[in-house]
């Protein structure tokens, strides 16, 4: 098979391209400390977290965009995006039935369920809207258990203390220039507490969802696990088609206390533009998973198909001893994509363990590429680390890229680095059409068994999903 | 067992091939009837895998001029995976690894496909791995085999065995084994000569490629084609592999030039 009839294969339409029509309340464009009094004022916001903003905000304005990801983009005018944008609700929401049924039929269309007795598999949904969480189910269930989910702005009203407590302890306000952007505006966001000993009964997930043309999406997400409690969270995110780049700059921290679990599974389907490169989500996000307590475990999984850009390493900061990091990745590119993602495992205590399994695939004239940090501190007696980076090629036109750091300052530690690249090639395809099976399914069979070992890591409905979600990018009409 | 009478399975005319720009085939003329096992003989560079991947609809090798049936077919209007459900196999010379995807998820959709394009039914996974395991029996193939990413790592002589392997479940009407004898040792040339036997059957044809005739002491063959700079030079019974054996092939290209001259 050519590489045009191969690459008809991958070029399939975006299906969330929609908009929705639905009457908005948007800022004007710009920003200044006006406007993130204005967000601050219109969230009814306690004085410290207009504060920690301003802090933000002003040390944003020292920084300077970061240039080292091997990507390329016009250059962004902050001043040209609105900072806030949240769906009119027609009066005070007070349960599911006042969702707007425009909003609702929006979600419909994209598959999730708002309404409770629709949810599947028991998975609690909250969902975000442009800046605003629209709504957040099986609440009540939840609390039962004691386990706290409800947005962001939710948890700055009814538990001030944990939010000012965790809030910004992972990632710094300083951190780094969208951080420190996301910190001065962020709208929206989630936000769950698992009590002590606590096992969440169901799977939590967030589902953002970007609408308006000019107004960037900035939220917020942070998880605490007490010690010895266990929670999986799932992140899926989508966006209208537009011709314009919408920017979208989150952060999500995660704090694990001793023995506890955070499970992070995100699939990451934002508009990617055009086969020419035009429009689609600038995905700038910073994701830090704080390992504090002893033999504490976070596990990032991403699939991430979407965005015209994406610049994203979820990682780990192993403090307690016998913590454990993970990541897994799946990242797909065509088209004009670019994607420099992966994740860094800063191993601060003893004896932890890190692992790393990333699987690039570009197709075509797409730009994926790895980049990881391991670093071994002085302190980090007997740590380990074990990185795999695959990737795959598709057609001649794309091009793949790992940028592995390591960086060990103990002598007792053990740190594995593995890297291959394959191509699907005439070669790969005519074998399997030798054997009567065609185009399509060949190319789906071999990318599900590239990625194999992080869909496993999953949970089953993601898993599902993020399968067909590759498939839709997959399969096609073949010339 | 020749067939001069039977039905024609295969029947290649005129065929030229191009690769990169250069004409590698320059008229094949070939008709292989039901029943019959050929051998296609000559050394190195004189087309036979060309050949073999021409007929097979690898992309990289253009038909410039020709044409080739299968059971009255046009081969050349279908796509490579129509001819395969057609009921052309090839057994490759190289065949190629797929690492990630396990042998018998891609041996149960090979299957299922080709069984499918007849109009019979397809087998779910517990039915597919009992029927699996009857024919690694027969070929001597360790199970573990299955659990394996396609010709991942294998040895040269296990990527052989799995064309066999693959041959024997999918019951092609034409098997064209590319080399599928060479870098084997006894044992393996064994389970190949085997497998191609217990394959042979009045209503299917075979036709071998090799360069050795030590092959040709398991599988008898009908013909015997010699070819050397893209065709066909001269056609033969089992003797003249053995002719070809105790003189080489100069005396052969010599005679080839001297009547092309
Ligand atoms: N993919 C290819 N690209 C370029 N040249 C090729 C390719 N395949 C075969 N050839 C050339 O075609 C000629 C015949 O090769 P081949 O059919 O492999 O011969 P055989 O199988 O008889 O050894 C050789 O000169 C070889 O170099
Ligand atoms: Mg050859």
């Amino acid at each position: 098979m050519s590489n045009t009839a191969l690459q008809n294969l991958i070029d399939q339409p975006y299906k969330h391209g929609f908009v929705t029509d639905i009457e908005s309340e948007t800022t004007p464009k710009g920003l200044s400390e006006e406007t993130i009094r204005l967000i601050s004022r219109k969230k009814n916001e306690p004085e410290w977290l207009l504060e920690f903003r301003l802090t933000a905000y002003r040390h944003w304005l020292t920084m300077a965009e970061p240039k080292w990801p091997n990507v390329t983009y016009p250059k962004i005018d902050f001043q040209d995006i609105s900072y806030y944008s949240a769906p009119k609700p027609k009066k005070k929401l007070a349960s599911m039935d006042d969702v707007d049924p425009e909003l609702r039929r929006t979600f419909e269309k994209l598959g999730v369920p708002l309404h409770e007795q629709k949810v599947l598999a028991g998975v609690a949904v909250d969902v975000i809207f442009d800046s605003v969480s629209v709504t957040t189910t099986y609440k009540k269930k939840l609390a039962e258990v004691g386990v706290i989910f409800c947005s962001i702005s939710e948890a700055v009203h009814d538990h001030p203390d944990l939010v000012r407590r965790y809030l910004g302890s992972v990632v710094p306000t300083s951190d780094n220039f969208y951080a420190a952007l996301n910190s001065a505006v962020f709208t929206d966001g989630s936000f769950c507490y698992i009590p002590k000993g606590v096992h969440c009964p169901m799977e939590l997930s967030t589902y953002f969802r970007i609408n308006t043309q000019d107004s960037g999406q900035f939220e917020r997400t942070l998880i605490v696990a007490e010690e010895g409690s266990h929670v999986s969270y799932l992140e899926g995110c989508t966006a209208p088609q537009f011709d314009t780049n919408q920017l979208h700059a989150a952060v999500v921290e995660l704090v694990a206390l001793d023995n506890a679990e955070i499970k992070y599974s995100t699939v990451q389907n934002w508009y990617a533009g055009d086969e020419n490169g035009r429009g689609g989500i600038y995905n700038f996000v910073t994701k830090r998973g704080l390992c504090k307590g002893v033999a504490s475990k976070i596990s990032w999984t991403q699939v991430e198909t979407g965005s015209a850009i994406t610049w994203k390493y979820p990682s780990c900061v192993l403090l307690g001893d016998d913590s454990v990091g993970e990541f897994y990745s799946v990242a797909l590119t065509n088209h004009m994509q670019q994607a420099d993602t992966g994740t860094k495992m800063i191993h601060v205590g003893r004896n932890t363990r890190s692992r790393i399994i990333s699987k690039g695939i570009s197709a075509g004239k797409s730009n994926n590429s790895y980049r990881g940090l391991v670093k071994i501190g002085p302190k980090a007696d007997r740590a380990r680390n074990f990185s795999q980076c695959d990737s795959m090629l598709i057609g001649d036109a794309c091009g793949a890229h790992t940028f592995p750091y390591i960086q060990v300052q103990n002598n007792g530690a053990t740190v594995e680095h593995e890297a291959s690249t394959s191509k699907i090639g005439e070669d790969q395809l005519f074998y399997f059409a030798q054997r009567g099976i065609g185009p399509e399914e060949a190319v789906s069979m071999i990318i599900n068994g590239f990625v194999k070992e992080v869909f496993t890591q999953l949970p089953m409905e993601f898993a599902v999903e993020a399968t067909k979600l590759l498939g839709l990018k997959l399969e096609g009409s073949v010339g | 067992m020749r067939n001069p009478g039977g039905k024609l399975l295969l029947e290649v005319r005129g065929l030229t091939t191009s690769v990169s720009g250069v004409e590698i085939l320059k008229g094949i003329d070939l008709a292989v009837r039901e029943g019959e096992v050929h051998a296609i003989m000559g050394p190195n560079g004189s087309g036979k895998s060309t050949l073999a991947k021409a007929l097979a609809g690898h992309p990289a090798y253009k038909v410039t001029g020709g044409e080739a049936r299968l059971d009255g077919q046009d081969l050349f209007a279908l796509a490579p995976e129509e001819r395969a459900r057609a009921g052309l196999f090839l057994g490759f010379q190289y065949p190629v690894e797929v690492p990630g995807v396990t042998n018998a998820s891609f041996l149960r959709l090979a299957y299922n496909t080709v069984q499918g394009a007849r109009g019979k039914d397809e087998l779910d996974p517990l039915e597919f791995d009992d029927f699996v395991r009857e024919k690694l029996k027969l070929l001597d193939i360790n199970p573990a085999f299955l659990d394996r990413s396609v010709n991942d790592g294998f040895s040269g002589g296990e990527k052989k065995r799995n064309e066999i392997l693959q041959m024997a479940l999918l019951e092609p009407r034409l098997a064209v084994l590319d080399e599928t004898d060479s870098g084997l040792d006894i044992d393996a040339l064994r389970v190949v000569a085997n497998g191609v036997n217990s394959l042979h059957a009045p209503d299917r044809a075979i036709v071998l490629v090799t360069h050795y005739q030590r092959l040709l002491n398991y599988i008898t063959p009908d013909y015997v084609h010699v070819m050397a700079g893209g065709r066909i030079i001269k056609t033969g019974d089992k003797s003249l592999a053995l002719e070809l054996e105790s003189r080489g092939y100069d005396w052969l290209l010599e005679s080839g030039r001297a009547v092309a001259a």
